[in-house]
């Protein structure tokens, strides 16, 4: 196959990494929405975390994303 | 199929200017650089202009911002963390300012380009390294080793925090850079649609309201995630700080 070909589908396949950035995401909310229904009193005081635990695992979905326009737009 | 078109991030010079050969003319990205410095500095200084002790609205947002600065210094450094409250402070207020400009219409996302990131990644990892070397000495090496770790695992432990260590500004740049990129590039296909519907006619144009709602939303998720982003960037920061002067881990 040649090289531009290659590429499109090296793209494509990239999406997967945010796929599975989004469950890490989802794994995060999740589990701050089940501890603050239980301890409501305690929510406001994790949300920092929560939203530095949220950028770091969006992060990893992002350079997948990075790697998908490196394939199609640098390489 | 049409490629998204990357005109936006595309660097224009407004004033050509050259020295020794080498390129250094005023580009757009200067001119949105400068634009942030102005809003910072209108902000903080109209702001502050005859302070009250009981502070007045603008005055207390400037407070606000500071306040929560020193909190999370204080937080993540701790002891001897309070001179670097300035340099946080100007970081955190200087990527937040860009990242929320860049939004506006017409404007140029000055962190949405790798040099601009990497500049202030490289310079806070470099930061780390000198202040920890003149700190603890030969001492800082031993960021890379773990307490309690069997010696049997300490070359693979230690090539691996190794490894860790000098990501760091790799991770670091490339988050604000791929997020604020990603970010434009999204609100740039979706009002694509808006065009390309609205001038299809008849019932497409209707429809066309559809992606606008949709950009609407995804304006809002931009804003949420440039005042993410430039949270972020300054609590690792923090992190990075607390790690070299404290030797923590």
């Amino acid at each position: 196959m040649d090289a531009t070909a290659a590429k499109l589908i090296g793209a494509g396949i990239a999406t997967f990494g945010m796929g599975l950035a989004a469950l890490g995401v989802g794994i995060i909310f999740g589990l701050f929405l089940q501890g603050a229904l239980r301890n409501p009193a305690a929510a406001n005081s994790q949300r920092p975390n929560l939203l530095f635990g949220f950028a770091v695992t969006e992060a990893l979905g992002i350079f997948s994303f990075l790697v998908a326009l490196i394939l199609l737009f640098v390489v | 199929m049409t490629r998204p078109q990357l005109e936006q991030f595309e660097i224009h010079r407004v004033f050509p200017a050259a020295v020794l050969g080498h390129d250094v003319s005023f580009t757009n990205a200067s001119l949105f650089m400068i634009v942030t410095l102005l809003g910072v500095w209108a902000f903080l200084a109209v702001g502050m202009r005859r302070a009250t002790l009981v502070p007045g609205r603008w005055q207390a947002s400037v407070e606000m911002f500071h306040e929560f600065i020193v909190g999370m210094v204080d937080e993540n450094i701790g002891h001897g963390g309070r001179q670097y409250v300035p340099f946080i402070f100007s970081l955190f207020i200087f990527i937040l300012f860009a990242n929320i400009i860049g939004l506006l219409p017409f404007a140029f996302a000055v962190t949405s380009h790798i040099w601009v990131t990497f500049a202030f990644a490289a310079f806070i990892f470099l930061l780390c390294i000198v202040i920890g070397l003149a700190r603890h000495g030969l001492k800082f090496f031993t960021l890379f080793v773990p307490p309690q770790t069997p010696i049997i695992l300490l070359p693979l432990i230690v090539l691996i925090e190794l490894i860790s260590f000098l990501s760091r500004p790799l991770t670091l740049s490339v988050r604000l850079f791929a997020n604020m990129t990603a970010g434009h590039i999204l609100l740039q296909v979706f009002a694509g649609f808006i065009v390309s519907l609205g001038l299809a006619g008849g019932l497409f144009t209707l429809l066309g309201v559809l992606p606008l709602a949709m950009n609407v939303a995804l304006y809002a998720l931009e804003l949420l995630v440039a005042v993410v982003q430039a949270y972020v960037f300054a609590l690792l920061t923090c992190v990075y700080l607390n790690d070299s002067i404290n030797l923590s881990h």
